[in-house]
């Protein structure tokens, strides 16, 4: 496909999803709705780690830290100002913080591989353990109490900017989800077209090549982790807006397992795959919790072996590349540059 | 004067088992460069290996020390054959994949069993010191675990198959060109790995609350100690589990348990951000 082709299908991809969007509350009743509004806040989610996984090549076992903190920053600001507005802003800011931190820390330490994974993974039972003993009255923060293994009940949903007598109701609720997932997956395709894009590829190819190329692999990276971090937490607040709830299982090993899941079934290195693993995914584990029959891990761990060993791609590659073949290709293929489908690593481009 | 006695010896204990859980994951990361995820379910079949073959009347001290590692040093061996084999020098793939593992195995184990906590009395008796009192069971943990370390020592220094091991690890494709079958001495190893976790699933059953999902909580502790122990596997995953296992107790010791884990896991952090390479690759080079 030619470059023109493929903006005009992506512009007119993104009009059909502002449309769909908008129209979806008149089509659907309003339990259908709320389990597409917690779908759209868990794919916020897995773009988070899509972005920095797929094209950063950071395998973080731990996003859950930033989603958890981004919930709990949100929870206790909201109790505590009674307006989402300042407390949406704190829970993007407080897990971008911790993420600049943790990232100076592993990335200018040059610690990689299995290094990383582990102390992603520490660090998020850190919190979880933490969190979890802080039950009782003298762990307060403001007016917020943070409730240890209990959490903390009726924490208030969004309301319109600067006006909390105004609270979103489910629908409006939905939009504004559905429109972020939309917004964070619109500006992390634009950043990856821009140069900044091309330079986080690039370290994730070849970090000694980047770094003679003049950039700095650790900044690179530490910025890459940074932007996760902070697209996480803002999954965190939506999720807390969702349930009105939070409490410490947001930062357990189980959800972290479940985004790595989505990603190796919908596709690493592409931005789309998530989304879509991760709505596959989570419509099977909520119909498998609405019967008996199978227990979701069993599911669960299955599909990824199965991704793993037979269909390491995705879902979402392995189609698109079919569809591309399907195609006739006009050009011919001496021009030099690849068909980007036939790059074994789908790079910047989708 | 009892009460150190006392910190002494559950400091002694946190050493102890955390070697016994560390060694198995410890035998395959230092061998092959795979990252076991599902190690913390192997210790969990090894509970419930002991666990059942117990309430079924076999003598506890059999089900402990022989049915738990032989079963799990077989299941380890159908996984290996199964799954691992495809997935040699693809850490991240192995991980992922090992994850899946773990999570179908407790997929498993929860639809025969249910998710109900399982248990078997402790054996041996109590002694008191002071006023406080203590377990012979954790002596006979130290004692196994100091056990299982010369076992481990005497196989992998003076037998051919140690020797073989050891060759493979260094260097496959030379070990290779010297007739030596790299794949049986991954599998084998894999599946010795796995006996050792499945025994050490068996020491702890007695002393831990028996679920599907209680692999969880050794996983992390296990992965976190062998990579901060380094390459070589017995003096690395020794002077790991002395480190973690002591900051352990004594932090749970002057706080609640709950905060000696937080001051284990940071500590870890610290150690690895010093010590990229682990204890090993900066104090014991070319150890085993």
């Amino acid at each position: 496909m030619d470059k023109r082709l493929r903006l005009a299908l992506q512009a007119a991809g993104t009009v059909v999803a502002i449309g769909a969007i908008a129209i979806v509350p008149s089509v659907i009743e309003l339990f259908g709705l709320m389990q597409l509004t917690l779908f759209a806040a868990m794919s916020v989610l897995a773009l988070s780690l899509a972005f920095i996984w797929g094209y950063g090549g950071i395998l973080s076992f731990g996003q859950t830290a930033f989603f958890g903190l981004g919930g709990y920053a949100y929870a206790i600001a909201a109790v505590n100002f009674q307006d989402s507005t300042p407390a949406i802003l704190l829970a993007i800011a407080v897990p971008a913080l911790f993420a600049a931190i943790l990232g100076y820390f592993i990335f200018f330490g040059r610690i990689s591989d299995v290094y990383l994974g582990v102390i992603t993974l520490t660090v998020t039972l850190i919190l979880f353990n933490s969190v979890n003993s802080t039950s009782g009255d003298a762990y307060k923060i403001g007016k917020a109490l943070l409730g240890g293994f209990n959490g903390m009940p009726a924490v208030p949903t969004f309301n319109v900017p600067f006006d909390p007598s105004t609270v979103l109701s489910p629908e409006q609720s939905w939009w504004t989800t559905a429109y972020v997932l939309l917004g964070v997956f619109l500006l992390l395709r634009l950043l990856l077209a821009l140069p900044a894009g091309r330079i986080i590829v690039a370290v994730r190819e070849n970090e000694v090549r980047a770094s003679l190329l003049g950039y700095d692999p650790r900044l690179v990276k530490c910025l890459t982790f940074i932007l996760g971090g902070a697209i996480a937490g803002l999954a965190g607040a939506l999720y807390v807006n969702w349930g009105a709830f939070v409490s410490p299982t947001i930062f357990s090993l189980s959800l972290s397992a479940e985004i790595i899941i989505w990603i190796t079934v919908g596709g690493l290195g592409t931005l789309l795959g998530p989304i879509i693993g991760c709505v596959v995914i989570e419509y099977i584990v909520a119909y498998i919790g609405s019967q008996q029959l199978l227990n979701s891990n069993l599911v669960l761990g299955g599909v990824l072996v199965v991704f793993v060993l037979l269909l390491p791609k995705g879902i979402f590659p392995t189609v698109r590349d079919l569809v591309m073949r399907l195609i006739p290709d006009k050009k011919p293929k001496t021009n030099g540059r690849p068909v980007p489908s036939a790059a074994p690593h789908p790079a910047g481009a989708e | 004067m009892a009460i150190y006695v006392i910190l002494a010896l559950d400091v002694l204990n946190g050493i102890s088992s955390l070697f016994l859980l560390c060694l198995g994951l410890a035998i395959i990361f230092g061998m092959m460069k795979i990252i076991n995820l599902a190690h913390g379910e192997f210790i969990m079949l090894g509970a419930y290996a002991t666990v059942i073959s117990a309430n079924a009347g076999v003598n506890i001290w059999v089900a402990m020390l022989v049915i738990a590692p032989v079963f799990v040093g077989l299941v380890g061996l159908v996984i290996e054959r199964c799954l691992i084999r495809f997935l040699y020098g693809r850490l991240v793939d192995s991980m992922l994949a090992t994850w899946g593992l773990s999570l179908l195995i407790i997929g498993i184990i929860t639809t025969i069993y249910g998710n109900t906590q399982q248990g078997v009395p402790t054996p041996l008796g109590g002694f008191s010191i002071g006023s406080y009192q203590s377990s012979y069971y954790t002596l006979f943990l130290a004692v196994m675990a100091a056990l299982m370390m010369a076992i481990i020592y005497g196989v992998m220094r003076y037998t051919r198959f140690g020797l073989v091991a050891r060759a493979t690890m260094q260097n496959p494709a030379m070990a290779a060109t010297l007739g030596v079958n790299p794949a049986r001495v991954y599998m084998s190893t894999f599946a010795l790995g796995a006996a050792v976790t499945g025994l050490a699933g068996g020491l702890l059953a007695p002393v831990s609350g028996i679920t599907p999902v209680m692999g969880g909580a050794y996983v992390a502790k296990a992965f976190m100690t062998v990579v901060g122990g380094g390459a070589a596997i017995l003096s690395g995953t020794l002077s790991a589990a002395s480190l973690f296992g002591s900051v352990n107790q004594i932090g749970a010791y002057f706080t609640t348990p709950v905060y000696g884990e937080v001051i284990v896991f940071t500590t870890a952090i610290v150690l690895i951000r010093l010590l990229p390479q682990g204890i090993s690759g900066r104090f014991f080079k070319g150890n085993l």
